[in-house]
């Protein structure tokens, strides 16, 4: 009984098909400049990591940073991706204060990686291909800051000259979700290869959104492109409204003009930029201080031997060699450091009781205190022992949600809490049998109650596990009771 | 291929070079001009050959990733008209 969940949009004259395409810039972790030896870090003094290059000086010339071409080279591979063994950069040339050569060295006819494509799982279990049209290397502009002065914009070009990687996908995205889910699949991608830290806020990632919408089964609609979106919550929003926007229009018999757009994330809603005249003419030539980018193909190969296990074969292995569900496996696999500290805590354990603890009670206490797993006062070597515990019987299921509280709270062992708490669970059948004892003898009415109906012996269970503190092992408890209640 | 004075004029605009409307007419014929004795390329049949980017054999020099550059603010920012704190100071441009 699967529902088949639509992603059209009804409009007044019918359903509309939304049609999305990204762009992600995705700003490469090294610690140089794609052309220059200046530094890269976030949050420096204004123009302290700039270079006479990156100031484009006259006489400077630029001079490739040969990191930045493996972390392409590498992100290609982790996308499936062509790699190009002959590239060439290109000028990109138009004027803007923050970019000081008045013109981005960028990779135009022949980019660095060709085409690829991208598996992106749904919430609903389904997942899409997302085809990749090119990724290639090239600079970032400066920063200009317009609220800092009534009459001045002020210009930073610390960012000038950062290597990005630009990462085309085909039009594939039907959805503001799809998207949404696209963008976290590419990060989570980056992330497992290192080649860039995914990190939103900074700017390290951010996304320019193409957006157009026809009647299924349609030719493509004009496209409204929005420009520098670094959030996903902001790039569904805008995907929505931008989709809204365009439908009412045309049902309203206008005409979507082709144009960028700017995401204003404070009331949603986006707005044209004020057009530069003829910004789209870039006048794009191969760069003559800058020969074609050559790759060995030995070279090639040797990354593609060394990169980490991806996402997809990870989930793909959890699911067949560790019989977790595809959903367990998916929230596992969807970050590297989660991966990570679950493949630690199952290593040598049950890896469903593992799985169940980490996705369970772990990731709840995690999301509740708004922390990040790195930052987790449970280790993984905690979390399996406190799994040790149960296994080898030393507490019970119960119990152990309560020493996972402590733990938390903590940071302490499991070993040294429950110790501490005399938490340990009551195996010793004579102790056990005891208290039995005790509660047959005050409770004769129960006891004939329980000769009717079997399904009152859960309250005898029940009122051992009050006498002994919830330490009586619950399976003793049941034997003994059988045998002297049951049938 | 040749140039008429509009695309001289869009061209300019463009490159952000002041040309005063009486300068168009000549610059176009200077710009043909130039057009033409480049085209003399064309009778090269160059089917198969890929552009040359540079007369010696050569590829891209690499170098390694290291921070060996920056730390002056004052001299990026020296012959800049305008400075604030730091900042190259431009008139306000908003989107």
């Amino acid at each position: 009984m699967s529902e088949e969940k639509s992603n059209l949009i009804k409009g007044n004259t019918g359903d509309w098909e939304v049609v999305i395409g990204l762009e992600i810039h995705a700003q490469v972790s090294s610690n140089s400049k794609l052309f220059s030896g200046a530094a890269t870090q976030f949050g420096a003094e204004p123009n302290s990591q700039v270079s006479l290059v990156d100031a484009a000086m006259p006489g400077m010339l630029p001079v490739i940073n040969q990191y930045c071409v493996e972390q392409a080279v590498k992100t290609g591979l982790g996308l499936g991706a062509k790699i190009n063994r002959v590239s060439v950069f290109d000028r990109k040339n138009y004027f803007y204060p923050d970019l000081p050569q008045g013109y981005q060295i960028s990779q135009f006819k022949q980019p660095i990686v060709g085409e690829g494509e991208v598996i992106v799982d749904l919430a609903d279990g389904t997942s899409v291909i997302v085809g990749i049209e090119r990724l290639h290397l090239e600079q970032d502009a400066g920063k200009s800051i317009h609220d800092l002065h009534p009459k001045q914009s002020l210009v930073d070009l610390n960012r000038s000259g950062i290597a990005l990687m630009e990462i085309v996908s085909r039009p594939d995205l039907r959805s503001s979700e799809q998207a949404g889910a696209y963008m976290r699949k590419v990060r989570t991608i980056v992330r497992y290869l290192g080649t860039c830290d995914g990190n939103m806020e900074q700017g390290s990632m951010r996304a320019d959104v193409n957006v157009s919408v026809r009647k299924p089964g349609d030719e493509l609609g004009t496209r409204c492109e929005m420009k520098n979106i670094n959030s996903i919550r902001f790039i569904q929003q805008s995907i929505e409204y931008e989709a809204r926007r365009q439908i009412e229009v045309i049902e309203n018999g206008g005409v979507i003009e082709q144009q960028t757009r700017l995401f204003d994330s404070k009331n949603g809603e986006t707005r044209p930029m004020r057009s530069k005249e003829e910004a789209h003419d870039y006048r794009y030539f191969p760069d003559p201080d800058l020969l074609p980018l050559a790759l060995d193909e030995a070279w090639i190969d040797d990354l593609k031997a060394k990169l980490p296990e991806l996402p997809d074969d990870k989930k793909a292995r959890y699911i067949s060699d560790f019989g977790l569900s595809p959903y367990d496996a998916s929230v596992l696999v969807s970050e590297r450091e989660r991966a990570d500290f679950f493949e630690a805590v199952a290593s040598g354990r049950d890896a469903k009781l593992s799985a169940n603890w980490v996705t369970g009670s772990l990731f709840a206490a995690l999301k509740k205190e708004g922390v990040s797993i790195h930052d987790s006062k449970v280790s993984a070597s905690d979390l399996g022992e406190l799994i040790d515990l149960i296994s080898d019987q030393t507490i019970s299921g119960r119990i152990a949600k309560d020493v996972f509280e402590l733990m938390f709270e903590s940071g302490r062992p499991p070993r040294e809490i429950v110790e501490e708490q005399g938490l340990t669970q009551v195996t010793d059948t004579g102790a056990i049998e005891s208290e039995i004892d005790k509660i047959i003898a005050a409770n004769p009415d129960k006891v004939e109650q329980v000769k009717e109906k079997p399904r009152m012996m859960g309250w005898f269970v029940g009122q051992v596990m009050q006498a002994t503190g919830g330490k009586a092992n619950p399976q003793v408890v049941n034997e003994i009771l059988q045998k002297k209640l049951g049938h | 291929m040749s140039v008429d004075k509009d695309t001289v004029r869009r061209i300019a605009h463009l490159a952000r070079i002041a040309i005063k409307e009486e300068e168009l007419e000549p610059m176009t014929g200077e710009l043909n001009t130039i057009l033409a004795w480049v085209e003399q390329l064309d009778e090269v049949d160059t089917d198969g050959v890929p552009p040359m980017t540079s007369v010696v054999e050569a590829t891209l020099r690499q170098r390694a990733d290291e921070v060996t550059d920056g730390g002056y603010a004052d001299r990026v920012t020296k012959n800049a008209s305008n400075r604030n704190d730091g900042f190259f100071a431009v008139p306000k441009v908003m989107e």
